[in-house]
């Protein structure tokens, strides 16, 4: 298949209905109201449904519900109102059922601002919902990124029952890229004879719930989804990484700022210094040991982000010690210029390479 | 010998939490003996609520989607969206459907989902035990209304029939209650009625039914049937609230 240009919102929806989703729930939020848009325009088309909710609250929950019936089902929103979409999430996450959620963050707290931002690195890696659960983050770089994880994160929800959390930024959710359409890598995936179709007389009621009243099942449901969790920890992790075998200092960037980053480490290779880069695709499950792989004289990690450094401890994690960790980032819809990373590399350096 | 009454297939034989003189359970067997009459209760896919009724996948024969408190029609909405043709009914109390889930029952019924609710209202949140509810009349204590419900200070109770009703896209409202046989034989009517509007693909249909909480009421049995009818029943009126008429 040849190549087309398109605008990241719009391609994450072509991805979607490339991997099959006939179904979006969504409410409008810049900056990822072209993908709504796109829906609402396309999936009638292919005899899907498109249906603008009355908020964040009802779309995450007519997820809920269309996930319930085996559907594959999507949503998107951007920081304030993927706040909103929580609640949903972690009784999706506990009631085991698979979807795509997409998050085009933008500037917070509270209202923030529309600017592109990083700043849901917590909420989506923590669980910004209540309970023990996890999801996978996938973390695209560029458009094409952007396409092949959308449609891979399907077959991810699917074979762990789970629900899969795509970020980027208002930056990739507006840039045009070229991109093709590939199916991902071939997994088993089980077959959903869980979901509420109706039983036609043929077998006993599904039901979908999140509900253990009794202390001992729900203890023995947590442990089970820990287990799931592993399994993905396993599994899952992606991450691209360069030249951090003999690299004075690495950078950790994920998303848009990868690739600032990339720009900067360009330019200070050709002044001589030695700098890697280490760019975590999943957020969730991270990619904690691709660090070790850092040589040991390495003076120090560079996390860039836009936010106020909200990746550290994930690094931290990683590096059990082994190198100082610094930050740069610019946050409220600003992004770093590679200009202002190659000077905190040279001031992280203390002098000449 | 003949047999004259069988528990409806629309019931599973697991027994209820509900407290005794609670009207959940005879609720619970309308809405099963309905799906079986209609012939639905295999395509039919029911969404409990957060409240009383939470168990209420357990008790239904029939495929069951548990929600988030007031959740339950964004749930039906993406199921009925994804299942057209499947049977989609909610089982809401007063705290889950008149409290913290009012902007999804007013939008499932303003987009005219083909969906039914049945709404349990009574007047107290049974569940967390006995706080007062947007449907607890003037006067009326609760666990959080120590001094009665004041009018000042929470407004008046919400009739949410009427509010729905005023939505062009509820077709069905009807407000029954289930103290006496004779109300229990008219709330079936209306069970019926608002399921068969579904079925005929017309919109969105609700049956609120005036229940008892003897547990949180502090009455027996038998004092909660007459407290509902001379204190309920005159704040919220029973009978049909909006029907479509034959040529709509």
């Amino acid at each position: 298949m040849s190549k087309v240009l398109m605008k990241g919102n719009e391609a994450i929806g072509a991805a979607a209905i490339e991997a099959g989703c006939k179904y979006f729930f969504g409410y409008p939020i810049t900056p990822q109201s072209e993908l709504p848009e796109y829906m609402s325009k396309k999936l009638p088309e292919i005899g899907g449904v498109f249906l603008q909710a009355e908020s964040e609250v009802a779309a995450i929950n007519m997820v809920y519900g269309a996930a319930g019936t085996g559907a594959r089902v999507m949503t998107s929103s951007s920081s304030p109102g993927m706040a909103l979409k929580q609640e949903g999430i972690s009784y999706i996450a506990g009631a085991e059922l698979p979807c795509v959620i997409v998050n085009i963050m933008r500037g917070g707290p509270g209202l923030g601002g529309i600017q592109p931002s990083q700043t849901d690195y917590f909420q989506a890696t923590r669980g910004g919902g209540n309970g023990d659960y996890r999801h996978v983050v996938l973390a695209p770089a560029n458009v094409q990124e952007l396409v092949d994880l959308i449609i891979e994160g399907f077959d991810i929800a699917d074979q762990y029952r789970n629900p899969v959390m795509v970020v980027g930024d208002g930056m990739m959710g507006q840039m045009m890229e070229p991109v093709e359409f590939k199916p991902p890598k071939k997994r088993d995936l089980p077959t959903k004879d869980w979901a509420t179709t109706g039983t036609e007389g043929k077998r006993k009621p599904n039901i979908i719930n999140s509900l253990y009243l009794s202390p001992e099942e729900l203890e023995k449901h947590n442990i089970k989804l820990q287990a799931k969790y592993e399994k993905m920890k396993e599994n899952e992790v992606k991450v691209e990484s360069f030249n951090i075998e003999e690299a004075d200092i690495v950078i950790a960037a994920y998303g848009t700022t990868s690739r600032i980053a990339r720009t900067a480490i360009a330019q200070l290779e050709e002044e001589g210094y030695k700098v890697g880069l280490i760019r975590p695709i999943t957020l969730w499950p991270y990619p904690y040991d691709e660090f070790k792989k850092i040589n040991k004289n390495c003076r120090g990690i560079l996390t860039v982000e836009m936010n106020t450094g909200q990746m550290t401890d994930d690094i931290k994690i990683a590096v059990e010690g082994r190198h100082p960790v610094h930050f740069y980032g610019r946050t409220g819809g600003m992004a770093p210029t590679p200009g202002e990373i190659i000077e905190k590399v040279k001031e992280i350096y203390g002098g000449e390479a | 010998m003949a047999i004259v009454f069988e528990k409806t297939r629309g019931l599973t034989d697991v027994p209820t939490h509900y407290c005794p003189g609670c009207t959940h359970g005879i609720v619970h067997r309308l809405v099963g003996e309905v799906l079986e009459e209609l012939e639905v209760l295999d395509k039919a896919i029911g969404i409990a609520p957060v409240g009383c009724a939470v168990l209420a996948y357990n008790y239904f024969n029939c495929d069951m989607h548990e929600a988030a408190h007031g959740r339950a029609p964004a749930v039906a909405t993406g199921i009925k969206r994804v299942l057209p043709d499947n049977f989609v009914f909610t089982y809401q109390g007063d705290g889950d459907l008149a409290s913290i889930g009012t902007a999804e029952i007013v939008h499932a019924a303003h987009r005219g989902e083909k969906i039914s609710t049945i709404f349990i209202n009574n007047a107290i949140y049974g569940m967390t035990g006995g706080q007062m509810a947007p449907t607890t009349l003037i006067g009326q204590k609760a666990t959080t209304a120590p001094y009665g419900r004041d009018e000042a200070h929470s407004g008046k109770p919400i009739r949410m029939s009427e509010l729905l009703a005023t939505i062009d896209g509820a077709k069905f409202v009807e407000r029954v209650t289930v103290t006496t046989p004779a109300h229990v034989r008219k709330a079936k009517r209306a069970i019926k009625e608002c399921f068969e509007l579904q079925i005929q693909g017309k919109g969105f249909g609700i049956v609120e039914v005036l229940s008892t909480c003897p547990t949180n009421w502090g009455l027996t049995p038998e004092e909660s049937l007459r407290w509902l009818e001379d204190n309920m029943i005159p704040y919220y009126p029973l009978g049909n609230i909006k029907r479509i008429k034959e040529d709509d």
